[in-house]
């Protein structure tokens, strides 16, 4: 049978199929990969040269533009792997795992640095690095739930195995989210409630609005096209774990 | 290069540990997407093919 004669695949199947995803996925990488680093060169320049210091915060709101970003990403990437425990779990979507797997250590990293930014920003803001407060306590624990997420990727030999464990792990810790989302409206905290995505509109000038969100929309880029290409690896080393196990298994019944 | 005020050193050390930590990320990514696709060469020139490749060959 030829690519010419095979029979059409659906758009499920095109998704789910992990040789299938590859292949039309492969092609959107470099558009991905231009996209990123275009939408980080525009962001930088409007970063440093193209936006003014803030009347309180003066030039330290500049941190902001990589604070925010990577403090969004911290939570999408979770949202993503919330879905794709989802996926993993009810409809057993190969590509689900693949996706869950790929995107840990991505959020592990992108919550690490909303933490580092976020605490070099409040020592000259609030006067302290770190505070037990909501927000940034429940940050570190969402951080101690992306590196549970990985450890226990690499705990299982077994990788569909460890795919149900861990997207109820995933499910249960979800939890989290809202927590962190709200906890600037429920306790009293350091951190500032939302300033950006308000029913009343943006509480910032355009001047700052602009460049923060074209980092925002590098970061987001960033991960997409690291998720995809790490999606890929994830693919082939499935291959070669069942080539490796499919060769064992020839050697010991010679 | 702007001037960026008293608290200068805060926003270049954060400037600079998210592109070093960025970096690291790209780089691991790759590091792995290339050892993953050499162990897989390697075992496809081995002779070692999937039953589907198998019967498709």
């Amino acid at each position: 049978m030829t690519i010419e004669t095979a029979p059409k695949q659906s758009w499920w199947n095109r998704i789910a199929h992990p040789s299938q995803f590859v292949a039309w996925s492969r092609p959107l990488l470099w558009p991905l990969t231009i996209l990123t680093a275009v939408l980080f060169l525009f962001g930088l320049w409007f970063a440093f040269f193209n936006s003014p210091e803030d009347y309180q915060m003066g030039d330290t709101v500049r941190i902001m533009y990589i604070h925010v970003p990577t403090a969004w990403l911290s939570q999408f990437v979770y949202a993503i792997m919330t879905v794709s425990a989802l996926g993993s779990l009810v409809w057993r979507h190969p590509m689900a795992d693949v996706s869950m797997k790929s995107a840990a250590p991505l959020g592990a990293t992108f919550t690490a640095l909303a933490l580092f930014t976020g605490s070099l920003w409040g020592r000259p803001t609030w006067g302290t690095f770190w505070e037990w407060d909501g927000r940034m306590t429940s940050t570190l624990v969402l951080l101690f739930i992306y590196l549970g997420i990985v450890a226990l990727w690499r705990a299982f030999d077994d990788q569909l195995r460890a795919a149900r464990v861990i997207a109820v792990f995933t499910l249960v810790g979800a939890i989290n989210i809202p927590i962190i989302k709200f906890s600037v409206d429920w306790w009293s905290t350091l951190h500032q409630p939302a300033s950006v995505f308000r029913p009343d509109g943006p509480r910032m000038p355009g001047s700052i609005l602009t460049p923060l969100f074209i980092m925002f929309f590098a970061f987001t880029f960033l991960f997409l096209t690291l998720h995809l290409k790490a999606m890929h690896t994830e693919v082939k080393r499935r291959r070669v774990m069942a080539l490796e196990r499919q060769a064992a298994q020839a050697g010991a019944s010679a | 290069m702007i001037d960026l005020g008293p608290h200068a050193v805060f926003i270049v050390w954060s400037y600079v540990g998210v592109a070093l930590a960025v970096a690291a990320l790209v780089a691991y990514t790759l590091i792995d997407a290339r050892r993953t696709a050499r162990k897989l060469e390697a075992l496809e020139a081995r002779g070692i093919r999937r039953r589907s490749q198998r019967q498709a060959g």
